[in-house]
């Protein structure tokens, strides 16, 4: 499905991923954790074609896609930071992402789902930031990719929006897709993905199951595994 | 009375009797003028009816009527067309082509030499030399002719209208268009020069030098090379002409040089490189002109004493004046700046600061010519705003201490 | 690209900046037209001001809507379109609100005053390309500064700076050369320094339309064969549109090898 292969990008003098490997073939809900600092949202990018590797290569679904752009209409993102352009209302910009991608259908119920209705017509500078989060959310969700990569998602919101999320994610991955998603709150990793990729210094630290790690480290937490890890 | 009465009666009828009336026309008699001319009497009229004659050289020493009837003379480039020898010769309807092109001598549609009570009138001249030459004449009427020439080089070109040494002669609604000079006059007195229309020309639309007591309106001059020259002449009145599109690094609406005691008076300038420039003239008028648009509307340079610019409008000009010389003696008021930019606090139609129609930019651009290209930047006006703020380069001396707020003349669009 | 540059333009068209800038030309005409009470004394101020503000709007506007809109580019990069799209999307949408704040501000008060039916109207028309023109090119001239630094500060202040020298600065030292090299013939040297500064550019279609007698009539021969044929406006024409087309180009390449 997804497959890197020796992927490496330097900013400068600062070599941000060194030779990454991954390789995902079937369907769920994949972790990729680290400090800060060690990579996360650049390999997200790199997939995303917002950063272009010094050299490697990315497949998706065995197509090349570095340099390509067709390709991501099979993702959905959801970036760190929810900053939309101020003066278009939540409708506008729903309507901007359904223009750009022509098969989603998903956005009332996301809408119903977060409650979001009644700041349809409000302009996003008015909007508090649990609230642009909700709509981030919607953006992503609305469109129903077979690939989604979440960065951060739970920044700003409220524990039954939270709950709402983490629902609306093990329904996607039952649905069949692929789901990255980095994140630092490890208690929220552990409830819904089962597979970790943790990154340490732009290489990839540790591939595998949550129980693995769990049972490697020998902690009861994946919290403390990840703490244990970085010792 | 009675015995007044019969002798204008007798004297009239000798004149119907005594003078007859010639024709001429290509199957007539006479089909040549020249031998028409010869048989005719003092004070006949010579009818040419309509036709092409081919003669040149034609001599007319003796007082006579010569009236066509828009019959072409076709020179053919062999000589001159008339040549007036007598006084009292009347010449109208013809016209007179193709006169022979000469670097020794002044060949022209019409000659008149030591004519005097002539009338020159509705002749059409088409690629002549010279058109209507003048020496040594007096009291003269030269109207409504059209003068066309066909130059494209100064070298083989003649003047339209020349004077020389003439005296008391009326110059009206002639046309003349692609000669050397439209008009030249050297030592010319009293003339009036009216309604004229002077255009194209490879020199001057006017040119007169060492003619005083003469009368210049209602002209217009258009598109010559030169403009209009005035030199070395006193007592003259230049009124109501307009002067437009004299474009060219030495190109003027008017020049005046050496001129003292005129009038220049409600005429247009319009989108002249240099609208009037001025050179050693004294004791000048100018008022009620309007300069729209010119390059440098008035451009004074040394030796200028005692003239006064009043109530006249700039409008737009890229430069209103340009001043050589430390001193000044001119006088600008009450005129009206469209570059002013100053208020009028007590409404009675005259700003409260004074006006300096001196640009430092001006300056430059007299050094530079290729700095032009720079006006009406920012740096250029940064220069100007703080030269006029304190003053280095430009002379404090001139300014207008009352210019007007709004224009005071009447723009006429033709 | 029309739906980026659709959304770019309603985003700016309501934002107060829009307002503000509309209101300064609102403002500015109405005055000059009450001062001056003369329609064609306002439009030769307003040359004046035209040349110089709008390439210092579109370089404030570019750089600043460019950083203010980051997070939300990152986005729609991540969507299924190419990435010039987005940016000429953003690009075209700015420069367009711009254009339409500039256009109304000027036109209405002088659409009021009478200017439809004067003389006047073929001199208005060109302050408005002409504006447009240098809004466009400015605008991405910034733009593309702005996709060079990602520090917010340092790319407003080299668009700020880059239009100081263009609008100030070159003319300060293209005079300095006329000057000390008034000895030998300048008119090459000062046509080809003309043609490669947009606003000397622009202004100097301006004054072939006011100066036009000093200009043809005080220089001499070269002068006279560009700027007295149409061919000399083709030539301006053409130029402004490569100083339009090459920061385009410009911004392509930059955004087709930025990591964001």
């Amino acid at each position: 499905m997804l497959s890197i292969t020796n992927l490496n990008k330097s900013f400068g003098k600062l070599e941000v991923l060194q030779g990454i490997n991954i390789n995902i073939v079937k369907q769920g809900i994949f972790a990729i954790l680290g400090p800060n600092g060690s990579g996360k949202t650049t390999l997200i990018k790199t997939i995303l074609g917002l950063v272009i590797p010094d050299f490697g290569s990315i497949t998706i679904n065995d197509k090349e896609i570095i340099n390509r752009w067709a390709y991501r209409s099979e993702i959905s993102y959801l970036p760190q930071i929810a900053n939309f352009p101020s003066n278009l209302t939540v409708i506008e910009i729903i309507n901007l992402i359904k223009n750009i991608r022509p098969n989603t259908k998903l956005d009332k119920d996301l809408i119903d789902l977060f409650n979001i209705k009644e700041s349809m017509n409000k302009k996003l500078v008015d909007l508090s930031g649990g609230t642009k989060q909700k709509v981030n959310i919607v953006l992503t969700f609305m469109s129903d990719s077979p690939i989604i990569i979440l960065d951060e998602p739970t920044a700003g919101l409220d524990p039954i929006s939270l709950i709402k999320l983490k629902d609306l994610l093990i329904r996607e991955k039952e649905k069949g897709k692929t789901i990255i998603v980095t994140s630092h709150i490890m208690s929220f990793i552990e409830e819904i993905s089962h597979d970790i990729f943790f990154l340490l210094d732009g290489k990839i630290f540790f591939n595998g199951t949550i129980e693995d790690l769990k049972v490697r480290t020998n902690e009861s937490t994946l919290e403390r595994a990840i703490a244990n890890l970085l010792k | 009375m009675k015995s007044l009465l019969t002798t204008i009666i007798c004297l009239f009828s000798i004149n119907i009797i005594y003078s007859s009336v010639i024709i001429v026309c290509n199957k007539c008699d006479i089909s040549d003028i020249s031998i028409a001319i010869d048989k005719a009497k003092n004070h006949d009229t010579i009818i040419i009816k309509k036709g092409t004659y081919y003669e040149f050289d034609i001599e007319i020493n003796k007082p006579i009527k010569i009236i066509g009837e828009n019959s072409i003379i076709d020179v053919e480039f062999n000589g001159g067309g008339f040549n007036i020898k007598s006084d009292s010769v009347y010449l109208s309807n013809l016209k007179i082509n193709n006169i022979k092109r000469s670097y020794t001598k002044d060949i022209a549609g019409i000659v008149a030499y030591k004519s005097d009570h002539f009338v020159i009138e509705n002749i059409e001249f088409n690629n002549p030399f010279f058109a209507i030459f003048l020496q040594k004449s007096r009291n003269g009427i030269i109207r409504n002719n059209i003068i066309k020439g066909v130059n494209n080089d100064v070298l083989n070109s003649g003047n339209g209208i020349h004077l020389w040494d003439s005296k008391n002669i009326e110059i009206e609604n002639n046309k003349i268009i692609n000669m050397r000079d439209g008009i030249y006059l050297e030592f010319v007195s009293a003339a009036s020069i009216n309604n004229n229309i002077s255009e194209k020309n490879l020199r001057y639309g006017l040119h007169f030098m060492f003619s005083n007591e003469n009368k210049y309106s209602n002209n217009i001059f258009i598109n010559n090379a030169a403009g209009v020259a005035v030199m070395f002449s006193k007592n003259i009145i230049i009124h109501s002409n307009r002067f437009e599109n004299n474009w060219g690094s030495s190109s003027y609406g008017l020049l005046l040089k050496e001129i003292y005691d005129a009038k220049i008076q409600n005429n247009y300038f319009y989108q002249n490189t240099i609208g009037i420039a001025v050179e050693g003239s004294n004791r000048i008028n100018y008022n009620h002109n309007i300069f729209k648009q010119n390059g440098w509307a008035t451009k004074i340079s040394g030796g200028c004493y005692e003239n006064i610019f009043t109530d006249n409008d700039y409008l737009n000009n890229t430069f209103d004046l340009s001043y050589k010389g430390r001193e000044n003696d001119n006088v600008f008021s009450g005129n009206y700046w469209s570059n002013y930019v100053g208020y009028d606090l007590n409404h009675d139609g005259i700003g409260d600061v004074a006006f300096m129609p001196i640009k430092l930019f001006s300056y430059i651009v007299n050094s530079v010519p290729e700095a032009i290209t720079l006006h009406r930047s920012l740096f250029v006006e940064l220069i100007n705003f703080s030269e006029k703020v304190a003053p280095i380069f430009t002379p404090k001396y001139i300014m207008d201490k009352e210019p007007k707020i709004k224009p005071i003349n009447y723009v006429i669009n033709y | 690209m029309y739906k980026i540059l659709r959304y770019s333009f309603y985003d700016l068209i309501r934002s107060k900046w829009c307002y503000i800038y509309f209101g300064f030309y609102f403002i500015l005409s109405s005055s000059l037209l009450f001062l001056n009470n003369s329609l064609a004394k306002s439009i030769i101020t307003l040359m004046n001001v035209i040349v110089v503000l709008t390439p210092l709007i579109g370089s404030i506007f570019g750089a600043m809507y460019y950083y203010s809109s980051k997070e939300f580019v990152e986005l729609l990069l991540a969507q299924p379109i190419k990435r010039n799209t987005v940016f000429l999307g953003q690009y075209i949408g700015l420069s367009l609100s711009l254009s339409v704040s500039l256009l109304l501000g000027l036109s209405i008060p002088f659409i009021v005053y009478g200017m439809l039916i004067s003389p006047e109207i073929t001199n208005f028309i060109s302050v408005i390309i002409i504006g447009v023109l240098l809004t466009f090119i400015f605008t991405a001239i910034s733009y593309y500064i702005a996709l060079s630094n990602d520090d917010n500060i340092k790319g407003i202040g080299i668009a700020i700076l880059f239009w100081l020298f263009m609008a100030v600065i070159y003319d300060g030292i293209f005079l300095i050369c006329l000057l000390t090299l008034k000895e030998y013939p300048l008119e090459n040297f000062s046509l080809f320094s003309i043609l490669i500064n947009p606003i000397d550019l622009s202004r100097i279609l301006i004054i072939l339309k006011l100066d036009i007698s000093a200009l043809l009539g005080y220089t001499g021969a070269v002068f006279q064969g560009f700027f007295g044929r149409k061919m000399g406006i083709l030539i301006i024409g053409s130029v402004l549109m490569l100083w339009t087309i090459i920061p385009i180009i410009m911004i392509n390449i930059k955004s087709k090898r930025k990591d964001f």
